[in-house]
This record gives structure tokens, sequence and C-alpha cells, in this order.
């Protein structure tokens, strides 16, 4: 059986969640078994929804005190529930909690575990998957020789695929563990669309020249309903906050849309944005490396490009 | 308060990726090799930041590697930390190096234990968690913000839509990004320091890997820019609705 970890924020399952039930879904079809998923804590959804991506079950613990984190009770709470259910194969979402419990269920399960999946097992010999490695550079194919595996899939490399499969829900009765740590403060970042969720991301370089100028991209953004990303040096210069910053030793995103403004296209930054499906470069200098890893390029000042960007996304909004 | 670092070696941000043997092997020729930008920049430098407030705290770094990472450890030592711990074993597996890891964890009875978010050539970001099952201790991941009162610690990880603080009694495992700390550049003093600092080699305990590279391969060209006209945004928008169906 494969078993799919469906992650939640404020009772709201994750989307990347679904993806990873998409994901596990296509595993079960190829290898003929049944794709299960497990729900810890409260959710506001219906859980017989998870039917549409496939689930052919639900096993909800239903407990509020895992509405939050703790790394060690829900390790210790997956790994018991895949156990007793004898599930084979584990799907993750390569999320902030995926790649925190992932890996430590892994180990309790004596299972081996690839991270960053970008594509689905190749079986014939083994049981093989791709991985992306140099920060997207590159692709490493990592053949997983444990009885039992462990997957954590990439945000936006598979996408959401429905079965609308029926499906039951289980309550699941088990003790919770005592917690390992203590909350004492969540800091919402207000009405902004997560950069790692987004399907479209507007983000802006040193050529923006400054702070003050950042209205013109944060505008395109609101036209498309996109979230907002920076390169290193602007974060760095505290222009804009730093959990925009995408890189090499950023945030990795893999959106379906990336506009780059004023961002010269440093290896570096590359390795952050390059699985987006297409990108745009809106650059004065024609020579800028980022030319060269964009689907659609804008040569030409950000400053009069960008305002007309936005009237024509309005326009076709509109039209 | 003892402290271990995990440092690992990574190429340069500007390595050229490229396979050999048949895609089996990463191409090492003429790679320059850095500390893993993440364990320097934060998890070290967090942890100097510490003993600079406390002088009693102890520091040790632990690298699991072949002798070529020694050069990568002493550069980790004159940035800071008192002792260095190489682990002769060279393995690409995850599992593996988590389990070299714990048992000089085990011996060595931390306080605290950091890491770096992933390191920035395999990105697994798997070792923080897998010490946490191994050891069983609490682990926060993705930290932002990292501070010590007295036995307890408070600390700031990221999450989807903003940020969260725990608190949590030590010991305790995290690992680190960006807002821990600040990148330090290493000064000579602490280069001629780190010279006679003790660097212990141990021997690697056995286990037995459970995954292993097939091979490599890297992702095809992209097909070449298409260039629009600034004056037609027009054109732009409807590519992208259009033809790249993104909008
Ligand atoms: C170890 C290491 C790790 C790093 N990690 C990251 C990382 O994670 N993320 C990251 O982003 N960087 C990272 N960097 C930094 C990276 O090398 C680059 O320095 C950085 O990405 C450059 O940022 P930028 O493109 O905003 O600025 P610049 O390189 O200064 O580019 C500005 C661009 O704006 C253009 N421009 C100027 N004016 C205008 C205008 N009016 N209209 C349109 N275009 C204009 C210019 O032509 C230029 O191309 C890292 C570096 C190192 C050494
Ligand atoms: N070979 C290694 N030796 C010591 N520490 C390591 C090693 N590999 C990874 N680490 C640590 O674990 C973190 C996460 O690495 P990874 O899980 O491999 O992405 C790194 O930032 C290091 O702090």
């Amino acid at each position: 059986m494969v078993l799919v970890y469906i992650d939640q924020a404020d009772q709201q399952i994750k989307k990347a969640s679904l993806e990873a039930l998409s994901y596990g879904a296509a595993i079960a079809q190829e290898l003929g078994i049944s794709v299960e998923a497990l729900v810890l804590g409260t959710v506001q959804e219906d859980l017989t929804s998870l039917g549409k991506y496939g689930a052919n079950k639900v096993h909800h613990l239903k407990n509020e005190s895992l509405n939050s984190l703790d790394v060690k009770v829900h390790t210790n709470l997956v790994a018991s529930i895949a156990k007793n259910l004898n599930a084979t194969v584990l799907v993750f979402a390569q999320n902030f909690n995926g790649r925190a419990i992932a890996p430590a269920v892994a180990v309790k399960l004596e299972a081996g575990i690839v991270t960053g999946v970008c594509s689905l097992p190749n079986t014939t010999n083994g049981f093989v998957v791709t991985k992306t490695v140099f920060s997207g550079k590159a692709f490493a194919h990592i053949k997983i020789e444990t009885p039992i595996k462990v997957i954590a899939i990439n945000q936006n490399s598979f996408g959401l695929v429905e079965y609308n499969a029926s499906t039951t829900v289980e309550n699941i009765d088990l003790a919770i563990p005592a917690p390992s740590i203590k909350i004492t403060k969540v800091e919402k970042i207000e009405g902004e669309i997560p950069l790692t969720e987004a399907n479209l991301v507007v983000s802006g370089g040193r050529g923006l020249k400054g702070p003050e100028n950042w209205g013109i991209l944060l505008d395109l953004a609101k036209a498309l309903g996109a979230a907002t990303a920076c390169s290193r040096p602007v974060s760095d210069s505290d222009w804009r906050p730093h959990h925009e910053h995408v890189g090499q030793t950023g945030i990795q995103i893999a959106p379906n849309l990336y506009i780059a403004i004023g961002i010269s296209g440093a290896i570096q930054h590359l390795a952050g944005v390059n699985r987006s499906k297409t990108i745009v470069v809106i650059n004065k200098d024609p020579e800028a490396p980022f030319f060269k890893a964009a689907d659609y390029g804008v040569v030409g000042d950000a400053f009069e490009i960008v305002p007309k960007l936005t009237a024509a996304v309005l326009k076709a909004k509109t039209t | 308060m003892k402290i271990l670092v995990c440092i690992s070696k990574t190429p340069d941000t500007t390595a050229k990726i490229a396979f050999v043997e048949g895609n089996t092997k990463f191409d090492e020729t003429a790679v320059q090799w850095i500390i893993n930008p993440y364990d320097e920049w934060y998890a070290l430098v967090r942890a100097i930041e510490l003993k600079e407030k406390d002088p009693a705290t102890i520091i040790h770094l632990v690298t699991v590697g072949g002798v070529d990472a020694e050069p990568i450890i002493r550069k980790a030592l004159a940035l800071g930390g008192d002792e260095a711990i190489r682990i002769d074993c060279n393995s690409n597996d995850s599992f593996t190096v988590a389990n070299q890891i714990a048992a000089v964890a085990k011996e060595g009875a931390y306080d605290l234990i950091f890491t770096g978010k992933e390191t920035i050539d395999f990105n697994s970001a798997s070792i923080g968690s897998m010490l946490s099952a191994l050891l069983d201790l609490p682990f926060i991941s993705l930290a932002t913000h990292f501070e010590l009162n007295g036995n307890t610690a408070s600390v700031k990880r990221e999450i989807e839509s903003g940020e969260e603080t725990a608190e949590v009694n030590l010991p305790v495992i995290v690992s680190c990004q960006k807002g821990v700390a600040e990148q330090r550049i290493p000064n000579m003093r602490g280069i001629m320091a780190a010279r006679s600092k003790p660097l212990k080699v141990l021997t690697a305990i056995e286990t037995k890997a459970s995954t292993s590279i097939n091979h490599f391969d890297l992702p095809p060209a992209k097909s070449g820019v298409k260039l629009i006209d600034p004056e037609n945004m027009d054109e732009l928008v409807r590519l992208l609705k259009e033809e790249a169906k993104v909008i």
C-alpha cells in the first residue's frame, strides 16, 4: 500500500499534499496496489474529498494538538501508523513540514529515502527515482534498496491529477506522545501568497535600484495574482524581507511562471528558479546571462516596461 | 554547553556540473571545494556567537568524508570552534552519513547539534531529521533565529505562511538557514590558530546504505529565448496565455 502524508496549515490541507497524493496514486496504479492518505490533526475540509486525487482510504488521527508540527511526535505517529498499515511506499511533499519529518520517518521504518524527487519511479530494474541535485542543475537517478521506500516529492513537479476515487474515512485511535517542543508564537505574513505554493512569481533584483521602486513590481504581481520574490543582494540590503530570497542559498521554487525583473541571472540565482516552467526576463542589458535561461525576454528599462506589462495583463483580464 | 556543528564540503557554487564514468560520478576535475554555505554562514557562525557570549562553551565540528575534507574542516576551524572530528567515510547515502554523525553525537553528549539547511550539491535536507530519529531528540528544521536561555532554546522556523517560534529544552537538533547568523570572513589570527587545533580522525562505523546512485544526467537545454518588442506587452501577455498557457 502507498501511504501519503497529508500536511496542513491553519487546518487547511496544503496543495503540495494533494500533489503528493496524485503522485502516490500514480505509483499505486503502476504497482497495482492501493493508495491511502494519512491526516494528522483537525482540518476543515471533508476528508472524503481526498478521493478526488486518488485516495482509496483516508486514515485520520483527529487531535487538535497535532495541528502544528512537532517533529518527534509526528515522526513517531507516522512511523507507527505506517507499520500498522503495512505501508510499503510512503510519499511526502518536500515542503517545510515534509522535509522535516520524512527522513526521520524513514529511519524509524529502516526505509531508504529520496528527497527532492521529480519523477515517477522506474520499476523495471528495482525501484529508481529521479531527484534534482546541484540545485536543479542536474538530476540523479537513485535506487532505493530497502523493502520500504520513502519519497519526498518536489513541489510543482508532478501537478494535480484527478482520479475521483470513492473513499472512506477511518479514524485512528492512538495515544499521542508527549510534546517535545512548545510553540509560543506564530507570525503570519498577511495577505501574501506563500512563495513556495505560488503558481506565478514576480521577482526583482538590484536593477530596481531601491526599495522605493518596488511599487511597479507589486502592481504587476497584484494584477497577475502572483507571489513576490527577489535576488539575494536585494534581501541582504533589506530592500525586501529575507523570506523572498530565492536561489542556491535561498528558497528553491518551481512555479509555472517566473518573471525576473532587473536580475542578472547569476548561476546561484538560477539554481533557485531554473525548475520554473516558463521564465520571462526583463533586463536592460541584452547580454545579461538570464536571457540564456529564459523562454521570453524583453530588453529594455524595467521602469518603462513593467507598468506597460501590468496594463496589458489588466486589459487581457477585462476582454 | 557543548555544541556539535555538522560541516560538509560542497563544490563551489559556480562549479561546472558534469559527470564521468558513464554518468555515474560527479566530475571533480578543476572543482573548487568550499564549506557548504548553510553550514558555514549560519550553523557555525551562530555556534561561535554562542561561545562568544559564554566562553565556557565547547564547539566541536564534525565532517563525514575522506582526507580531501580536511582542508575544508580546517577552514571551518579558522572561523571558530575548538576541535574537529573527521569520520573517515565516503558516502552519498544520507542514512550512512547520519549514522556516522549519530555515533559521534552519542559519544560526545552534546547539548546542541547544528546542521545546515541542506547541502548545495545533493540538496537532501535529511541529516538533521535523521539524527533526530537516531538520537531520539527534538528537531527544529529551517531555523531563521536561535536564542539560548539557560537550558531552553527559543527557535524560529520558517513555515509556508510566515514564521513560528518554538521553545524547546536541550538537547536539541536544529537545521540552520538565513537569518540565524550573518556570514563572517576568517581573519589571519583565526587561520593561524586553526593550524594547532586538534583534528581527530575516526574510523567509520559499519552501516548498510539504503540507497545508491544509478546515474546522473543534465536537464535538456532551453530552446532559446523569444524576444518581445518592449512596446508590445500585449503580445507577451498573449504568448503567456496561448503559447505557454501559464496565465
Ligand atoms: C556562495 C554564493 C551563494 C549565492 N546565493 C545566491 C542566491 O541564493 N540567490 C541570489 O539571487 N544570488 C545569490 N548569490 C549572488 C549572485 O552571485 C549574484 O550576485 C546575485 O544574484 C545578483 O543579484 P542581481 O541580479 O539582483 O544584481 P546584479 O547582478 O547587480 O544585476 C542587476 C541586473 O539589473 C539590470 N538592470 C539594471 N538597471 C535596470 C533597469 N532599469 N531595467 C532593467 N534591468 C536593469 C542589469 O542589467 C543587471 O543585469 C550567491 C553568491 C555566492 C557567492
Ligand atoms: N558528509 C557530511 N559530514 C558532516 N555533515 C554533513 C555531511 N553531509 C551533510 N551534513 C550536514 O547535514 C546538513 C544537511 O545535509 P543534507 O541532508 O545532506 O542535505 C548539512 O548542511 C550539514 O550540516
